[in-house]
């Protein structure tokens, strides 16, 4: 067989690595679906990643086993390998390509990160007065008692509080948001072990959020024990809910469909327990939807629907998951009462 | 023979009254103040928090091979994971590359005697057992469970008082690692042979330079912050208790202050190791050392701005989360530099299949995948979606098992003729190589599926879609607690009945090989003159393919 020529088989095997990087960074499989404005803008930054990162491994990886195998040591051979010390055109080279393609990711993510929303958290241009940030009052529970180690005023967020919350850190309008109030806001507090979405404007309370497709959303995100982190896998959003600090997250789902709400950070026993759903309606079904809860629970006192809510597994604030540790967790009708806005509030609020 | 090598030595000089007995067995349990023995006792102490850290991650695995809890309540699983994760860092990684290999190596590679704080070394190592008696009897108190990180509110309400023995032991180890810092910095400064230059220092005590600068200036951070915290449990301040004006998130920023370079503290010696394994069983010179030297203090310097990643998530303003990207993806350069030197320092070598080099190329190979993904990670909009999954936890296990795991392997093979006078069995060795290597791919690699699909960290139960690649997990992760094996039964066995070892068996051209295996107390009889470097190999070939009578200048008697 004739010998190829060291360049010839240098470019072959440029441009078979190049394609094999490109195939795996599009067709890794590796991410879900996608549900979100921001999904595709994550995932394009990911697969640019995984192109680089592919053609980088079969390079070192190759280059490993090709020297451990053609410089292996011969029977009988004893001794030294080729005295070479270094080589500074060499070692300025892979100095330099790293240097570049991490620049190049680093500008690349700056500028997704911008398109994301994440330079501008918390910003709700259709609010014309100031608030003081991240101290507001706190809303007392029916009793008198306030809950233990709460900060935040709870589930009864009326309009004019919703107003006053703004977040600090997350992700706010992105590219295509600026300038717009959100279409639908909706406050969201982590306790253990679950999500509880409340609706200012209609004042309803639930342990799943429900939001219209295609739809500006704004999250207020808060935390009453612990931290809690918000993820949906299918958004590619994440945004920790911290005791004492206001955060939120701002989207537009892009697929009808029910997703996973998962909590991500540590937040005791049954943290993985805390999981609940995201469902993404038609405006339609939305709107049905809207109207159906909102006058079940403005006719329900709040003792009957925390009552419902321990019973009834869709509107468990714990979600599915987590019922049969339900007893063990302590979560009792009485506590979740707590959670609950007197039907007074919720009226003044609708 | 055309192998560098430094000639045996044979008993030239009398023996000098001073010289010390060698140490008995029960020696190692003492107080004692000789480096070597310190440097034992650590490694050993180490190795058996490993097996308990292990043991942890076993229970660990079974409990996540099915969706629901059902081996083990979702709160000892938490305390496992916290316990096993401070374990293999605080009590195993950093103490066994460190502690270990620093003090029983450091002197003997700059020609000293000692450590230039013997008894301070002593104590430092002492802290530690007490340290780890803490963190285990805190079992008796269910645990700590708010993970190796403690975030407050959570660890100031959880399980009080294991939290607060957890607390003390860190600032145990913490306060260990600051003394042992200062005592190596001095020691590389000012103890080493007058006629080493500084481009003739081994490439570990330059790593060792970068971890002891960045364990000062970060540890004291980490005490601060756990002291706030136990004043915090304990003492009714408010630091971090956010219905009384504290807040949460400075506490995120102090731990990982340090909690970052800690990373660091855990990597830089093993490239120190790498540095030293790679041109012996090569037998090549180390390509670009200045490069190697200078990445370990860029890692150094670039490793104190990057804790941010840590917390993109958390609440962190926007313009935070851009500058720690931007810092975060800088340092693939020097790391990138390393690897790089690594893979030329093989090519054009007579490369030796020793169970050292097996596992110093395994950590190239799992290195190159660990590091391609902390690239990833560092880029924060990809970030945000998969901080705290299983796509973290794949990652660092490639760093930290594939990484340090596997170097502390290396330099346990390949020290283990120095420190114990003792052969190790290569058969076994490879045996072991071949298992720990199937095993972490299969244990970690699916891992990033995992996290990348929806699987958060830290979890006892989780969606049931996930169970199938679970199961090859959990499976992955027998296989690594059964690689453990042959490894402890090659060490115990090499270790009474293996065959003696010379003083060099590698023909190594560091100063270490240049004294008896084990090393007399206090090293050398006579301190030994360096006139080359310590990765000459090959370099001594003179025009009829001999090698030249250079080494022998090497040699303790020369001077």
């Amino acid at each position: 067989m004739k010998q190829i020529p060291a360049p010839l088989l240098t470019l072959i095997a440029g441009v078979v690595i190049t394609l094999a990087s490109l195939w795996l960074g599009y067709n890794h499989g590796l991410l879900p679906e996608q549900a979100s404005e921001q999904a595709p803008l994550v995932d394009e930054l990911f697969n640019v990643m995984m192109v680089i990162s592919t053609a980088l491994f079969i390079v070192v990886q190759g280059m490993i086993i090709w020297f451990m195998i053609r410089y292996r040591q011969r029977a009988g051979d004893d001794t030294d390998g080729i005295p070479v010390d270094g080589n500074l055109p060499l070692e300025a080279l892979w100095t330099a390509i790293p240097a570049v393609l991490v620049i190049g990711i680093g500008v690349y993510s700056v500028e997704v990160f911008q398109e994301m929303g994440g330079l501008s958290p918390g910003s709700h241009p259709m609010m014309g007065h100031q608030h003081a940030a991240a101290v507001v009052a706190q809303a007392p529970s029916p009793d008198g008692q306030s809950i233990g180690g709460d900060t935040m005023p709870l589930m009864a967020m009326t309009e004019a509080e919703a107003a006053d919350f703004d977040p600090q850190y997350g992700f706010g309008a992105g590219t295509s948001m600026m300038g717009n109030a959100p279409d639908v806001t909706v406050a969201v507090t982590g306790m253990q072990y679950a999500w509880l979405f409340n609706y200012p404007n209609s004042g309803i309370m639930t342990g799943e959020l429900h939001i219209p497709v295609g739809k500006d959303v704004q999250l207020d995100l808060t935390a009453q024990d612990v931290i809690h982190s918000f993820w949906v896998p299918q958004f590619r959003l994440k945004q920790d809910a911290l005791p004492g600090q206001q955060t939120g997250l701002r989207f537009r789902a892009t697929k009808v469909g029910t997703y996973p709400v998962v909590c991500a950070e540590l937040c005791g026993s049954y943290h993985g327990g805390m999981r609940s759903q995201v469902i993404v309606h038609t405006q339609d079904e939305y709107d049905a939807w809207l109207e159906e809860n909102q006058v079940a629970q403005a006719e329900t006192s709040p003792d009957v629907v925390a009552a419902n809510l321990s019973k009834n597994s869709s509107m468990l604030p714990t979600g599915d998951f987590l019922q049969p540790y339900v007893a063990e967790m302590g979560i009792t009708p009485e506590a979740i009462a707590h959670l609950h806005p007197p039907a007074s509030e919720v009226d003044s609020a609708s | 023979m055309a192998q560098a090598q430094v000639p045996v030595e044979t008993g030239v000089i009398a023996t000098p009254a001073h010289v010390h007995e060698p140490w008995k067995w029960y020696d190692y349990f003492t107080f004692n103040i000789d480096h070597k023995v310190i440097g034992i006792q650590y490694l050993v102490l180490a190795f058996v928090f490993y097996l308990i850290g292990g043991l942890m991650a076993v229970a660990m695995r079974t409990e996540l091979a099915t969706a629901d809890p059902d081996f083990i309540s979702p709160a000892l699983y938490n305390a496992f994971l916290t316990n096993h994760g401070t374990i293999m860092i605080f009590f195993w990684v950093v103490p066994a590359a460190i502690g270990g290999f620093g003090n029983f190596l450091v002197p003997l590679m700059v020609g000293a005697r000692d450590m230039a704080f013997p008894k301070l070394n002593a104590i430092a190592f002492w802290l530690n057992p007490p340290a780890g008696a803490l963190l285990l009897g805190s079992f008796f108190f269910g645990g700590a469970q708010s993970g190796w990180t403690s975030y407050p509110p959570l660890s100031a309400i959880t399980a009080n008082t294991a939290q607060s023995m957890w607390i003390l032991a860190l600032v145990l180890v913490g306060s260990s690692s600051i003394l042992g810092s200062v005592n190596f910095l001095i020691t590389i400064f000012f103890m080493k042979v007058p006629s080493m230059r500084w481009d003739q220092l081994p490439l570990y005590c330059w790593s060792m330079v970068a971890t002891s600068v960045l364990a000062l200036v970060s540890t004291p951070v980490l005490a601060a912050g756990l002291t706030l915290l136990l004043f915090d449990i304990n003492f009714g301040t408010s630091f971090f208790k956010p219905e009384e004006g504290g807040n949460v998130v400075i506490y995120q920023h102090l731990f990982w202050f340090y909690s970052h370079p800690a990373v660091y503290l855990m990597i830089l010696p093993i490239f120190g190791v790498m540095s030293e394994v790679i041109p012996v069983h090569a037998r090549k010179p180390i390509f670009g050392y200045k490069a190697i030297a200078y990445s370990s203090l860029a890692i150094c310097l670039l490793g104190l701005f990057v804790w941010v990643h840590h917390m993109f998530t958390s609440g962190t303003p926007p313009w935070m989360r851009l500058f720690f990207t931007i810092s975060t993806l800088i340092v693939a350069v020097p790391t990138g530099v390393k690897i790089f030197s690594w893979v030329a320092t093989l090519w054009g070598g007579k490369i030796r299949y020793t169970g050292a080099m097996l596992f110093a190329v395994g950590l190239l190979s799992m290195f190159v995948l660990g590091g391609l993904s902390g690239v990833t990670l560092g880029a924060a909009p990809f970030d945000v979606h998969v901080h705290d999954t299983y796509y973290v936890v794949a990652h660092f296990h490639y760093v930290l098992f594939g990484g340090s795991v596997f170097g502390l392997y290396a330099g346990i093979y390949h020290w283990f003729p120095k420190i114990t006078g003792r052969m190790m069995n290569e058969t076994w060795a490879r045996v072991h190589f071949v298992l720990t290597f199937i095993g972490t791919n299969i244990t970690f690699l699916p891992m990033h599926q995992l996290g990348m699909h929806g699987m958060p960290r830290r979890v006892a139960m989780y969606d049931p879609q996930f169970e199938a690649l679970n199961k090859l997990c959990t499976f992955g992760a027998f296989v690594l607690a059964f690689s453990i094996l042959p490894f402890l039964f090659n060490v115990i066995w090499s270790w009474s009945k293996g065959p003696k070892a010379s003083g060099n068996p590698w023909n190594a051209l560091t100063l270490e090989w240049t004294t008896d295996s084990p090393p007399i107390v206090e090293n050398w009889e006579v301190l030994p003159v360096v006139t080359h470097g310590p990765y000459d190999y090959g370099m001594n070939v003179g025009l009829n393919g001999q090698v030249e009578p250079v080494e022998e200048a090497i040699a303790p008697h020369s001077s």
